[in-house]
């Protein structure tokens, strides 16, 4: 049994498919970049596995998680996994935070629903996570609101939420590309390292071709709503067969980026 | 928030209160007429109205007039009527005890009812029961106040005979049952025209709120989308609406005024209205700094309790 399989995914808003029969599938612990340029439907197929589409779209197909079928059962039966099961890190990670509500309470927060912690034992463990994800002074900091921290700091919170109540599967949907490219760096290996730790599966969404393969050892590439290619990373970069994927390593290779140093 | 946010604002409130005031005697001094020849009747000669002018002291220089009345009012003294000489503070003690009631209890009706509605009319924004509340509440904007105060009479007065029409009991709040009877309706009028402007706020906060990121990071934490709305949507959309109810307050006493007129209720608006025709200076500026004063202040309480609700703002200095 895989941990994730996805299958034949379409999503639709009115007339538009924007996610037209997508194949996706991950085993316990396995990591796999999700590529494609800006509105290939992405992050809607991220959304879509948990349930967590915008009102107006119409999703058919089939995802399996830990062997039992998501769609078209109700939001109450889908929530519990949410978080527990499957953890998100967002793109954004300013708007994704509530501005009104502590920092440590945020953290927190998924331990009190799936683990019913007290107020008190959560703003704890908050802080603990809070160290873990490399946030300074954590004691001080779970106290702190969004806009008081800086964007890394921001998605460090990200992070720890996602991984709170240890999923066994963190989507992480272009988690680096609204940060500075320092800071992207430093994510990357945070969020590697933690999944690493975690033992969880990875789906990693980006835009970023070198980013993708620092990630993941397996590629997909989307392209108007459909995966148009599929295999391990190296394979993919080194004899890409479709032509769009053609065009993405050579846009990355004009940026001066080598698939060989890429790890296998 | 910073003790300088709070000595600014405070500051700030001050100012304004001193360029109200002074804006209110200008204007008023403008006004054609006199309050002499009211006083004096048609037949006055002008002797007899230099005198009577002495005798109000509307002859003295502006400046003298203003600094006398302005220090009044600080200590609390709003002066004397002009026609009747009573003291205007006492006459507007009498007639706040109908407009405070009217006004506090249609406020708080409003938010009561503009707040469930606006929401569930987000809530279900794609189905037909959530476009007929905003419809209701467009058409409720649309309605002038005083002809809802007149249709609310002929229903619940004149056919159901549920309520009184108009006035109010001349003992004032010495039976308080009939007192508030008749102040039901008026306060339904002004609620009624307060709730649909609140409502179309709420409605479109609440909307933002919906699709806001924050929302699905909840949701993606294991909240179903109400939990989600519940914990993390409420309070992100009550800053906006708190912000709208600030500027609010000058509507719902410019109602409070317009309901008194439609149902004869003696408040503090049906004298103002009357102290205008007289030319009853001395009363209409203080009752016009009395309401515009409320204004400003329940504004800048409000103001003030944004800033503590919402962290972004507490941190700017
Ligand atoms: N709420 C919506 N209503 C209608 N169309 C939508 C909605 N959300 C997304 N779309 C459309 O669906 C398509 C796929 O969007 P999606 O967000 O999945 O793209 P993406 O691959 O994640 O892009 P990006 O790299 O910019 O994040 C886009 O064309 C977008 O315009
Ligand atoms: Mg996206």
């Amino acid at each position: 049994m895989r941990l994730l399989e996805v299958e034949d995914l379409t999503v639709r808003f009115g007339d538009s498919t924007v996610v037209a029969g997508v194949r996706l599938s991950l085993g316990a612990g396995e990591r796999l970049g999700l590529i494609g340029e800006s509105g290939s439907g992405k992050t809607l197929t991220a959304l879509a596995v948990a349930g967590l589409l915008p009102p107006g779209a119409a999703v058919t197909g089939s995802v399996r998680f830990e062997g039992s079928e998501l769609l078209g059962r109700r939001e109450r039966a889908i929530a519990p996994l949410r978080g527990a099961g499957i953890g998100f890190v967002f793109q954004e990670p300013l708007t994704a935070l509530n501005p009104l509500m502590r920092i440590g309470a945020q953290i927190g927060e998924p331990l009190r629903i799936h683990r019913g912690l007290s107020r008190r034992a959560a703003r704890g463990a908050a802080a603990e996570l809070a160290a873990r994800v490399g946030l300074p002074d954590p004691e001080r900091i779970v106290r702190a609101y969004p806009h008081q921290l800086s964007g890394g700091q921001r998605q460090r919170v990200g992070i720890a939420i996602a991984i709170a109540a240890r999923p066994a599967l963190i989507v992480a949907d272009e988690p680096t590309t609204a940060l500075d490219v320092t800071v992207q760096a430093e994510i990357l290996r945070l969020l590697t390292a933690l999944v690493e730790e975690e033992g969880s599966a990875l789906l990693f969404i980006s835009h970023d071709l070198a980013v993708v393969a620092q990630v993941s050892r397996r590629l997909a590439v989307m392209r108007a709503g459909r995966v148009v290619e599929e295999g391990p990373t190296l394979d993919v970069l080194r004899d890409p067969r479709e032509p769009y994927t053609r065009q993405l390593v050579a846009a990355a290779r004009a940026t001066s980026w080598n698939p060989q140093e890429t790890p296998s | 928030m910073t003790p300088v946010f709070l000595v600014r604002r405070l500051g700030l409130l001050a100012a304004a209160l001193f360029g109200v005031s002074l804006l209110i005697f200008v204007l008023l001094r403008l006004l054609p007429g006199d309050v002499a020849t009211i006083v004096g009747g048609v037949q006055a000669t002008p002797e007899q109205l230099a005198v009577l002018r002495e005798r109000l002291g509307t002859d003295r220089p502006l400046p003298v007039q203003y600094a006398e009345w302005a220090g009044g009012v600080l200590t609390g003294d709003f002066g004397r009527s002009m026609l009747n000489g009573v003291s205007v503070t006492d006459e507007l003690a009498r007639k706040l005890v109908v407009t405070l009631p009217l006004t506090l209890t249609a406020a708080v009706l409003a938010v009561a009812i503009a707040v469930p509605l606006g929401a569930y009319a987000a809530l279900r924004q794609r189905a037909p029961d959530g476009a007929a509340v905003s419809a209701l509440g467009q058409l409720g904007v649309a309605v002038p106040t005083f002809w809802m105060g007149i249709m609310l009479s002929v229903v619940f007065a004149v056919q159901l005979r549920l309520l009184p029409a108009q006035g109010f009991p001349a003992d004032g709040w010495a039976e308080p049952g009939r007192a508030a009877a008749s102040l039901v309706l008026p306060v339904l009028t002004l609620a009624l025209a307060q709730a649909a402007v609140l409502l179309r706020f709420v409605r479109s906060a609440t909307l933002e709120v919906l699709q806001a990121d924050f929302l699905r990071t909840a949701r993606a934490k294991g909240l179903t989308t109400g939990a989600a709305l519940l914990r993390h949507g409420l309070r992100n959309a009550a800053m906006p609406v708190v912000s709208v109810l600030g500027i609010q307050i000058a509507s719902l006493i410019v109602g409070a005024v317009v309901v008194e007129q439609a149902f004869s209720l003696p408040g503090v608006g049906k004298m103002l209205l009357a102290d205008v025709g007289n030319r009853d200076l001395v009363k209409v500026q203080g009752t016009v700094l009395l309401l515009s004063g409320l204004v400003l202040v329940l504004g800048t309480v409000i103001d003030i309790v944004h800033r503590l609700a919402d962290p972004r703002l507490r941190d700017t200095p």
